[in-house]
């Protein structure tokens, strides 16, 4: 398949090439949303044991 | 024998592995959806009926297959979780219904859209359209009743009770097409026997599959170590982790 032709899709390029596009940010989504979870669970883990040595004094 | 089994059932362990794995298995999802992308969309030949829009397949296929395993995964480990009172279990269930909702939706958009230039429509009311959204509102369920109450093990029974009484809905999925008149295609890929798809097309397809795979397993393994740190807070041995 040439440049052009793979680009075209054979005249369902718009279909195509929005479902892949999708793809990738339904992809990117989780992998975003997973890690700013994480980090969020640290950041709430982090509170909890500065409160718990806060009390302890 | 059982030893790897009830080690699961500690926080510990599972934050630690889960935090070894994710790295692998990102990467490798990362090759295998780089594959399976550059030779589907650039390596197989046209359909022979469908052109090139056949090539949606190969985002389609893999996120509706994970859609139901997600979901069998999640509905698996909230049984596991009521019956043996294995708190992972609940975990892993919560880390998943994310997951498994946005591969839902992408397998529902994807097919729309695949859909409109083969049937002359975005959207019909076929049993496995509907009963994939379907999928698509229990996922959003569980995951709304997980966080109706305001104690987290009571949200945890709850969504683990409706994953499990909606998993009846995974077989109707996969079967609808054989027991239904259904616009869908039938199984042309796991159809017993020979697949009736050329390898040229397959290949990249079961790279996808396994992309996604992999895929689900990092996301997973980084929302199990975000579950894991929120319900174990207060133990000893998330000091411990987070100080280090």
């Amino acid at each position: 398949m040439n440049s052009g032709g793979f680009w075209y899709m054979g005249g369902y390029a718009r279909y195509v090439w929005p479902c892949i596009g999708f793809a990738c940010l339904v992809l990117a989504w989780n992998l975003w949303s997973a890690r700013r979870f994480l980090l969020a669970a640290r950041l709430r883990a982090l509170r909890a044991l500065a409160m718990a040595k806060s009390e302890a004094r | 024998m059982w030893t790897w089994f009830y080690k699961l059932a500690s926080p510990p362990y599972v934050y630690g592995v889960a935090a070894a794995l994710m790295p692998w298995f990102l990467g490798l999802a990362l090759l295998t959806i780089g594959y399976g992308l550059i030779a589907g969309l650039g390596f197989a030949p046209p359909d022979y009926q469908q052109g090139d829009a056949f090539r949606i397949i190969y985002v389609h296929v893999p996120s509706a297959w994970m859609s139901e395993f997600v979901y069998t995964t999640m509905a698996g480990a909230g049984a596991i979780a009521l019956i043996w009172r294995i708190k992972m279990g609940h975990a892993v269930a919560a880390a998943s219904a994310p997951i498994g909702a946005s591969l839902t939706l992408l397998a529902l958009v994807t097919g729309s859209m695949w859909g409109k230039p083969m049937w002359g429509t975005y959207w019909a009311w076929d049993p496995r359209l509907t009963s994939e959204l379907i999928l698509l509102f229990l996922y959003v369920g569980v995951m709304s009743l997980r966080s109706a109450f305001e104690d987290l093990s009571r949200g945890d029974r709850a969504a683990a009770l409706l994953s499990v009484v909606g998993a009846v809905n995974v077989p109707i999925i996969h079967y609808s097409v054989v027991w239904w008149n259904s616009l869908h295609q039938a199984a042309t890929v796991a159809k017993l026997g020979k697949p009736s798809i050329a390898g040229s097309m397959l290949w990249p397809l079961l790279s996808m599959f396994l992309g996604f795979m992999l895929f689900y397993g990092a996301v997973l393994c980084l929302r199990l170590q975000g579950e894991v740190l929120n319900r174990e807070r207060q133990s000893a041995w998330v000091r411990e982790a987070i100080k280090s």
